[in-house]
């Protein structure tokens, strides 16, 4: 049995997607709608069952309270760091959580983390890949924003590990698209990858030589992306709606989740419009049976934006300086995410580095494509990637906090990971043994505007008069960009081996038990989810040929095949309620095969609309045996 | 001799051993370094040390090249910068620059503890001119006053720093190949001198280089 499939994900603010290496080239596995693209909405159903990605998407207008887009933005973040996101985002936290916990987000009546919500989302991708290989997955390549910090890439190992996922590798975005993007190039130079996406921008300037994609700088904002726009035109349809009282709203309009969630949707359509044509017509309908319409223009929607995309110029210009490097020197542009779409960006991008920036790959698949070839190189590679290395870089300084308030950098940003640094340390006061290690990321002089990361204490250091001490801290980052902290007092010898948790982040312990109460992972539990699903067909089948049977069409076949067809229907009724996958399959798919003429006259006759929607309908027939693999379906809970 | 990153006989990663930079490149401890070389050896390491080559490997396997990869990064990056590279050749010779750092410099202004600062004095009267028109620049922008003259002094003398900030690099490097000469030929008696002669030079770069920040900051508020 093949076990070593390692797909590469990329875990995106509005969309995710599975990808992996098919031969020679990384393809994007679909959805058992079809569609690559995984949109990250996770919604109870009335049942309470969990439903992701496209299906999901209805439950955002009808239920928003039992629905949850977005929530990367809320990745490894504290409930005091995102005031911000709660005014713009239909997040409701749960009522009990206090501060310094781990943030929890209400859906429907129950109450989830950040990871958790992300761990849905990925194991929705994770059973599309088993379904596709009809085989399980338990290794992956997960991409992260290149500007995240420490707690928000734990958050999202946390999320891998919480959905089942062995996390080989956190890849940062630019650069895993660079790798999708270099694999058929082959080429040596400098290029700028300029990812705008949902959430997120990135800006990394790499050198590609002979195989090997060296990031030399990266800047970003982990808050600046396609959300903010669609944020700013629900503002002003808000303000709209709330200044013409012959609507018939007035100050509630912002307070109804259905009305803010129609609005979103036409404005992220009328958005998207935008990027194709001069004009777009606004048209809601809104609870209570009124309408919002208006209609805006390119030339509104670019002056109204302006000021969003103008925020990625300054990390561009910081990348750039930090390289070493004048736009001259840049040989090619690449962009990626979805809102590299809007010409207005696209023209930004060519007015800063001075070149016409390359589109040729889909910037919303890019990225996970990239994931896989990683996902490839990792799992011992293949011929195509076998020269491929990546060198990537931390995307903040981290240091720790010293007498002062100030933080002391132990590792610069854009240092090439791994990276370690050691430092020295000693008391200030006489006879302290305690020392506490703050442990912070960011570029900012005082502790305070930086991220605490986590806080220790170096204990049991001998009585000694203030200075004597020496007090070795250790960093190291791994290529996951994920920091471990050790320090040690030297004359005694006196070790803190910390486990740096996160200041926002769960403990392993949480996480274990978010593992064992919800998620499934192990082999066994995939047979078993393959027998269900597997027995879930069965029944849709005989309950549509039971239904058939009673159309005229069962009359029009011969004994035959009437005989046939129940000998086929009563075998798949003994092996249904059995263990056995494989002989279920086969029973299904002998009985499809059977039926399918039966199938047929019911066409002919046109009564077929009697079974439309149901086994036997068009699709089936023209899929015949290959149909139905075991489908990913979201789980009853 | 290069610090033995694998196996002799069996060619798998090792545990680090705790040696210079130089060494684990295999290079003298010459401060002209050849660049392109460490490049070279930089890339081809990396295509054997990264822990990305050892994502199936055992734990320990795994644990060593973590280790060995992060130690290559940080070679690379000190040793390919002429100003770190220095930095850290004069640390490797029990020399510490701590004084005039950037870091002692912010620590010093966050705190508001007074910096020992020296000031070279080949840049006493420049420096002295250029704190006082500092001074009257601060005095004006409170009043709302706007002294075009002033400004083009400050900037005269702001790419006058510029300007000696970029010879005193080539000052290093006259520096270096002295020091670079007694590695050739084993004199040992002018080594000290030549170490302090270097360490100067950084500091007054330094000193520059914070006075040019300091005249940014003041035209920019």
């Amino acid at each position: 049995m093949a076990t070593d499939y390692i797909v590469g994900i990329d875990l995106g603010t509005t969309n995710s997607l599975v990808a992996y290496m098919q031969g020679d080239s990384p393809v994007v596995i679909p959805g058992d709608d079809g569609l690559n693209l995984v949109p990250s909405v996770v919604a109870l159903d009335e049942n309470n069952q969990v439903i992701v990605g496209n299906a999901a998407r209805k439950y955002l207008i009808e239920t928003p309270e039992r629905a949850v887009y977005s929530v990367k933005r809320l990745m490894g973040r504290g409930s005091e760091d995102i005031q911000e996101e709660l005014k713009l985002f239909p997040f409701k936290m749960a009522d009990d959580l206090h501060e310094g916990e781990v943030l929890r987000i209400k859906i429907g009546d129950r109450t989830c983390t950040p990871p958790e919500i992300s761990a849905l989302v990925l194991r929705q991708l994770k059973r599309n890949a088993e379904r596709f290989f009809g085989a399980p997955v338990t290794q992956a390549v997960i991409t992260v924003p290149a500007y995240f910090n420490d707690a928000q890439r734990q958050a999202t190992k946390d999320a891998g590990r919480i959905a089942g996922l062995n996390v080989l590798r956190l890849v940062n975005e630019p650069t895993a698209a660079s790798l999708a993007y270099g694999l058929d190039k082959k080429q040596n130079g400098t290029i700028v990858v300029y990812d705008l996406g949902g959430g997120t921008f990135d800006i990394s300037i790499l050198k590609l030589h002979d195989g090997i994609f060296e990031v030399i700088s990266t800047n970003g904002d982990t808050h600046l992306g396609g959300d903010d726009i669609d944020n700013l035109l629900i503002a002003i349809a808000l303000d709209d709606i709330r200044g013409d009282r012959g609507i018939g709203f007035e100050d509630d309009v912002r307070r109804n989740g259905e009305a803010v969630a129609r609005i979103r949707k036409a404005v992220i359509e009328a958005k998207i419009a935008l990027s194709s044509q001069p004009t777009v017509k606004l048209d809601v309908d809104l609870p209570g049976g009124k309408k919002y319409q208006r209609e805006i223009s390119l030339e509104m929607f670019e002056q109204m934006i302006q000021p969003i995309i103008d925020r990625t110029v300054g990390p561009c210009k910081q990348a750039l300086k930090d390289a070493g490097l004048k736009p001259e020197q840049i040989d090619e542009v690449v962009l990626v995410g979805g809102s590299t779409r809007i010409p207005k960006v696209r023209r930004l991008v060519q007015d800063l580095f001075g070149r016409v920036p390359h589109t040729d790959l889909n910037p919303d698949e890019v990225v996970a494509l990239g994931a896989a070839v990683q996902a490839n190189i990792l799992g011992g590679g293949s011929e195509i990637t076998q020269d491929m290395l990546l060198l990537d870089v931390t995307p903040l300084s981290l240091g720790i906090e010293v007498a002062g308030g100030v933080t002391d950098k132990i590792i610069l940003r854009n240092s090439t990971v791994p990276a370690s640094a050691t430092q020295y340390y000693t008391t200030q006061v006489d006879g302290q043994t305690n020392v506490a290690i703050h442990v912070l990321q960011g570029e900012r002089e005082l502790a305070r505007d930086c991220r605490s990361l986590a806080r220790f204490d170096l204990k049991g250091v001998p009585p000694m008069v203030a200075g004597m001490p020496r007090i070795e801290v250790k960093f190291l980052i791994d290529a996951n960009g994920i920091l471990r902290v050790s320090a040690r007092e030297q004359r005694s010898g006196q070790e803190a081996e910390i486990d740096v948790q996160p200041s926002y982040g769960l403990t392993d312990e949480q996480v274990e038990n978010m593992l064992l109460e919800s998620f499934d992972f192990a082999e066994e539990d995939f047979r078993q989810r393959q027998v269900i699903e597997a027995r879930r067909e069965a029944d849709t089948i005989l309950v549509a040929l039971a239904k058939g049977k009673k159309n005229h069409a069962w009359l029009e076949l011969t004994n035959d095949e009437r005989r046939n067809v129940e000998t086929l229907e009563k075998s798949l009724v003994e092996v249904k309620d059995g263990d056995d996958y494989h002989a279920i399959r086969e029973a299904i798919d002998a009985l499809n095969q059977a039926t399918m003429r039966l199938a047929e006259l019911m066409m002919d006759t046109a009564v077929s609309t009697a079974l439309k929607g149901k086994a036997m309908d068009n699709t089936e027939i023209e899929e015949g045996p290959q149909a139905g693999h075991p489908v990913a379906k979201a789980d009853f809970e | 001799m290069r610090a033995a990153q694998f196996c002799s006989s069996c060619g798998k990663v090792q545990p680090p051993v705790p040696v210079d930079y130089f060494t684990f490149f295999g290079f003298p401890r010459k401060l002209n370094l050849d660049t392109a070389a460490l490049e070279k050896e930089f890339y081809a390491l990396s295509r054997r040390l990264h822990p990305d080559l050892f994502a199936q490997a055992n734990p320990e396997e795994r644990a060593f090249s973590l280790e060995q990869s992060s130690m290559l990064n940080d070679a690379y990056r000190t040793l390919k910068d002429p100003i770190k590279r220095t930095q850290y050749l004069l640390r490797l010779e029990g020399i510490e620059l701590e004084e005039q750092s950037k870091q002692a410099t912010e620590k010093a202004r966050a705190t508001g503890e007074l910096k020992k600062q020296v000031v070279p004095p080949d840049l006493l009267e420049e420096v002295f001119e250029l704190n006082m028109h500092l001074e009257e620049l601060k005095a004006q922008k409170k009043l709302g006053e706007d002294d075009p003259a002033l400004l083009e002094e400050i900037g005269k003398a702001k790419l006058s720093l510029e300007e000696k900030y970029d010879a005193l690099l080539n000052e290093l490097k006259s520096e270096w190949a002295r020091w670079d000469k007694t590695i050739d030929t084993g004199i040992e008696e002018d080594r000290r001198k030549i170490l302090d002669k270097m360490l100067d030079v950084l500091n007054r770069r330094n000193y520059i280089r914070n006075l040019v920040r300091d005249v940014n900051e003041a035209m920019e508020s």
